[in-house]
């Protein structure tokens, strides 16, 4: 029967172009505006390793106490949202995740080796990190535990990086000066985009990853200059060495335990090392722990800007007024062909025939809207990369399409259009044959 | 006036009038709402940052490799610059605003912060500073030359004075005396009088939605600010700013190659890139409303012409009875007049309560009633030029179609 309904549609297509060009429109351009903005909303709030997720975890220790947290002012957390060095180098030395690395942002200075030197965004970490964020690797690999212990001149450069530094060969084992001091390179990444940027969301979390990582021990070794958000509670201490005796907070720390139960004994931990500070006079409060998975942190931070849902909400909107609008030509459409309607009526189709057969005319159009939809969606993308004017790696990946986002649109369209395509249908199924035979 | 003719004639085709009626609802719903955001947005992006925007440029300067003597390096940067032809004054700084990089603090009103007050955002300036800020005093003085030391690191606390903004004069002393009173910075115990107030000066996170409160909080701290990554800021003469930035970035990378010079860009430009995202959801709803106009017009025209061919012969018949053409078009007008007229009321109900979600959960400002108005005067004048086509395509209908079937 199917294959039947379907070459009805097709010929109704065919015998009334202008109509079916309407409603394909209609549907098609509430697609388009609708998918383009659901596509940056999806493509921010996605979860980068989302088979780790709910077991990476973050620390977070209340140092400063009761009163720090009624004079914050700017986004709310309620705990500081980073570790102070002390804190962070004791979490390491315990070892109680089943891996960790605590981080700090950088900005060296790279001096190619020709053409003038330029800053370029970097990290320091351990090794485990490119485990734990699942980074890819197109040569070499991370560097060794042995290297953070000891903290040597080691680096891992991105995709990027290796190709403006080292063009046209491969980067590892070459040197690299950064800050005018060596580096040798013993790894080079594939082209890597963390959407969010879970790792280090006390900016902002659609930064790209770095060009360059460094072992954290080399960083602190060779006093790196911190490159991201500090806070401090108290004047610090002068000097690099007061700033790491401090308290004030600057390094992320993230741990990978083997299971999701395992959040509660790391919990614990956490607790019994805050109450150990306490007992050393540290500070004199009750000790207050967090320790949140990566997937909590992403729905706290509230990661898609404002702007963006009001994009999407508004242009949800306007495909809700492009189905209105549908219904009404479909309408428009079954009721001028009563009399076709009336006559499969008459020569014994019941009413549940006309409705499928309807439902599948509708449906046709609906992947007709799809595909322009698609179409208008890639449009849209264009045109939102060429208004934010960036053709930054960012950009590519929030404004382009993959292959869930086309199955969604598809979807979705021929969904909207079986919806709005329910009444007509069900209206053009109470046709009565006699009346039609007759006015006709 | 045949209102009552027209609502029994729509009670035999009350899909469609539906139709109509939610499409001008909800077009009206979403389109007050979005020029309502527009207006905020274009708002928001025309305040004033208080610097003489028309001929200031920044550059970001940061020495490679820790520098031997920082203090004599930015003195030597200062100097050229500032003795470059078509330049006013130069100065050091740690940010900027609009710029996005800063430093933020509080102010006490007692010392060791007891009673922290207010954030704020802090420049450090040594005695050129408002001549190369370009800022507005209105009040008082700048600083003078010995009243500037060096600062190290960012809680050095031994500046004697401080120049704050006109609100944040206000927000700290409503008696309006801000001028000769002590505040205290951090939880520093060195009191800083105000020598000066000027007229406006944002923060470097006045475009961003989380420094709105503090937008217009600044201070200006006597210090002279020796980081291995420092911001200059040149004011230039007018019409000079183009040759005096391309000689101030040539001059000061033949001064050492020691450095990385980046960001050389004029302030106009500095805050364009600051208000980019305000900028694209302006154009992106902009685009979306003239989209949703055009589709609810072409809608109505779709649908309109289709009960035209529905009704021939009865346009037909009261043409035959003497109506003339001016009637049937009266007629369609009138029509779609009630139909968007109840959808108008609809939808100003819907966008009443949309704009409350949204402020809700957005964190908008509420719309003022006078957007309702223009949007509701926009929709039903829209679909009056709609039905326009249709109705006449209707008057054009021969009373001969009363009796014959075309």
């Amino acid at each position: 029967m199917l294959a039947y309904y379907l070459q009805l549609a097709i010929r109704s297509l065919r015998r009334n172009i202008a109509l079916t060009a309407l409603i394909v429109a209609a549907v098609g351009m509430g697609i388009g505006t609708s998918m383009t903005e659901f596509a940056v909303m999806r493509a921010m709030s996605g979860d980068p390793v989302p088979d780790k997720s709910s077991r990476l975890v973050m620390p977070q220790i209340d140092i400063w106490g009761p009163d720090s947290r009624q004079s914050r002012t700017g986004p709310a957390v309620e705990l500081p949202d980073q570790l102070s060095y002390r804190d962070a180098m004791a979490l390491m030395r315990a070892h109680k995740g089943l891996r960790q690395t605590a981080m700090y942002g950088l900005a060296p200075d790279v001096t190619p080796a020709q053409g003038r030197p330029f800053p370029a965004p970097g990290r320091a970490t351990y090794a485990d990190f490119f485990t734990m964020f699942e980074a890819p690797f197109r040569s070499g690999g991370p560097w060794s535990q042995a290297d953070d212990a000891r903290g040597a001149n080691v680096v891992v450069l991105s995709a990027k990086l290796a190709d403006k530094v080292f063009p046209h060969i491969d980067a590892v084992g070459k040197t690299i000066t950064l800050d005018a001091r060596s580096y040798r390179v013993v790894g080079v990444l594939a082209p890597w985009q963390v959407i969010p940027r879970i790792y280090d969301m006390s900016q902002s979390a659609m930064m790209q990853a770095e060009d360059l990582y460094l072992p954290f021990s080399t960083a602190i070794d060779r006093q790196m200059r911190h490159y991201g958000h500090n806070s401090c509670n108290s004047t610090p201490p002068p000097g690099w060495v007061g700033h790491l005796t401090s308290d004030c907070v600057w390094i992320q720390f993230w741990a990978e335990l083997p299971s999701v139960g395992a959040i509660g004994n790391y919990r614990r931990y956490l607790l019994n090392y805050a109450a150990e500070q306490r007992e050393a006079g540290r500070f004199h409060w009750a000790p207050l722990v967090q320790a949140r998975t990566a997937r909590e942190w992403i729905a706290f931070i509230k990661v898609v800007p404002d702007d963006v849902k009001l994009g999407t909400l508004i242009a949800f909107g306007f495909l809700i007024v492009c189905l209105i609008n549908a219904v009404g030509l479909i309408l428009a459409r079954f009721s001028s062909r009563a009399g076709e309607l009336g006559v499969r009526r008459a020569l014994g189709a019941s009413r549940w025939n006309i409705f499928c057969q309807c439902m599948t005319e509708t449906a046709l159009v609906g992947t007709l809207g799809a595909l322009l939809g698609l179409g208008l969606t890639a449009t849209g993308q264009a045109g939102e990369r060429a208004l934010e004017g960036a053709d930054s790696p960012l950009a590519q990946m929030l404004y382009s399409l993959d292959v869930g986002m086309v199955l969604i649109t598809v979807g979705v369209a021929v969904l909207a259009t079986v919806c709005s395509g329910l009444y007509p249908t069900w209206r053009a199924s109470l046709v009565q044959p006699a009346l039609q035979l007759k006015t006709d | 006036m045949e209102i009552l003719p027209i609502l029994l004639a729509l009670r035999r085709n009350k899909v469609g009038a539906v139709l109509i009626g939610l499409q001008i609802a909800l077009t009206l719903a979403i389109v007050c709402n979005c020029l309502s955001i527009i207006q905020a947005y274009r708002a928001q992006m025309a305040r004033p940052s208080g610097v003489d925007e028309a001929n200031i440029f920044t550059m970001n300067s940061d020495w490679i490799a820790e520098s031997d003597d920082l203090k004599a390096d930015i003195a030597a940067d200062l100097a050229a610059l500032r003795s470059l032809p078509g330049v006013v004054d130069a100065d050091a700084t740690n940010g900027f605003p609009l710029a996005g990089l800063g430093g933020g603090t509080e102010i006490s009103m007692k010392p060791d912060r007891q009673q922290s007050d207010v954030g704020t955002t802090e420049y450090f300036v040594d005695e050129h500073g408002l001549a190369a800020f370009g800022v507005k005093l209105i009040a008082g003085r700048g600083f003078t030359a010995d009243e500037v030391s060096d600062l190290h690191r960012h809680d050095d606390d031994a500046a004697p004075s401080i120049v704050i903004t006109q609100r944040l004069g206000r927000v700290l002393f409503p008696a309006g005396d801000a001028l000769g009173r002590v505040i205290y910075l951090r939880s520093g115990t060195t009191p800083k009088r105000i020598v000066g107030v000027v007229e406006r000066t944002q923060s470097p996170s006045a475009a961003f939605s989380w420094g709105q409160s503090a937008a217009e909080n600044s201070v200006f701290v006597p210090h002279r600010y020796l980081n291995s990554h420092i911001t200059y800021v040149i004011r230039a003469h007018p019409g000079a700013l183009a040759t005096a930035m391309a000689a101030g970035r040539d001059r000061l990378n033949a001064l050492t190659r020691r450095r990385v010079m980046s960001n050389v860009s004029p302030f106009r430009q500095t805050r364009q890139h600051s208000y980019q995202s305000q900028h694209s959801l302006s154009v992106l709803l902009g685009v979306l409303c003239t989209l949703l106009l055009t589709v609810t017009a072409c809608g109505i025209v779709g649908l309109v012409l289709y009960w035209v061919t529905q009704r021939r012969r009865q346009i037909g018949m009261r043409r035959a009875l003497g109506a003339r053409r001016a009637d049937i078009l009266r007629y369609f007008h009138l029509e779609n007049l009630l139909i968007a007229g109840a959808g108008a009321v609809v939808g100003i109900a819907l966008g009443l309560a949309g704009n409350t979600w949204l402020a809700a959960i957005l964190a908008l400002e509420r719309m003022s009633a006078g957007y309702i108005c223009f949007g509701a005067v926009i929709v039903l004048a829209l679909s009056q030029a709609a039905v326009l086509w249709p109705a006449l395509r209707a008057a054009a209908i021969p009373p001969a179609a009363a009796i014959r079937d075309l």
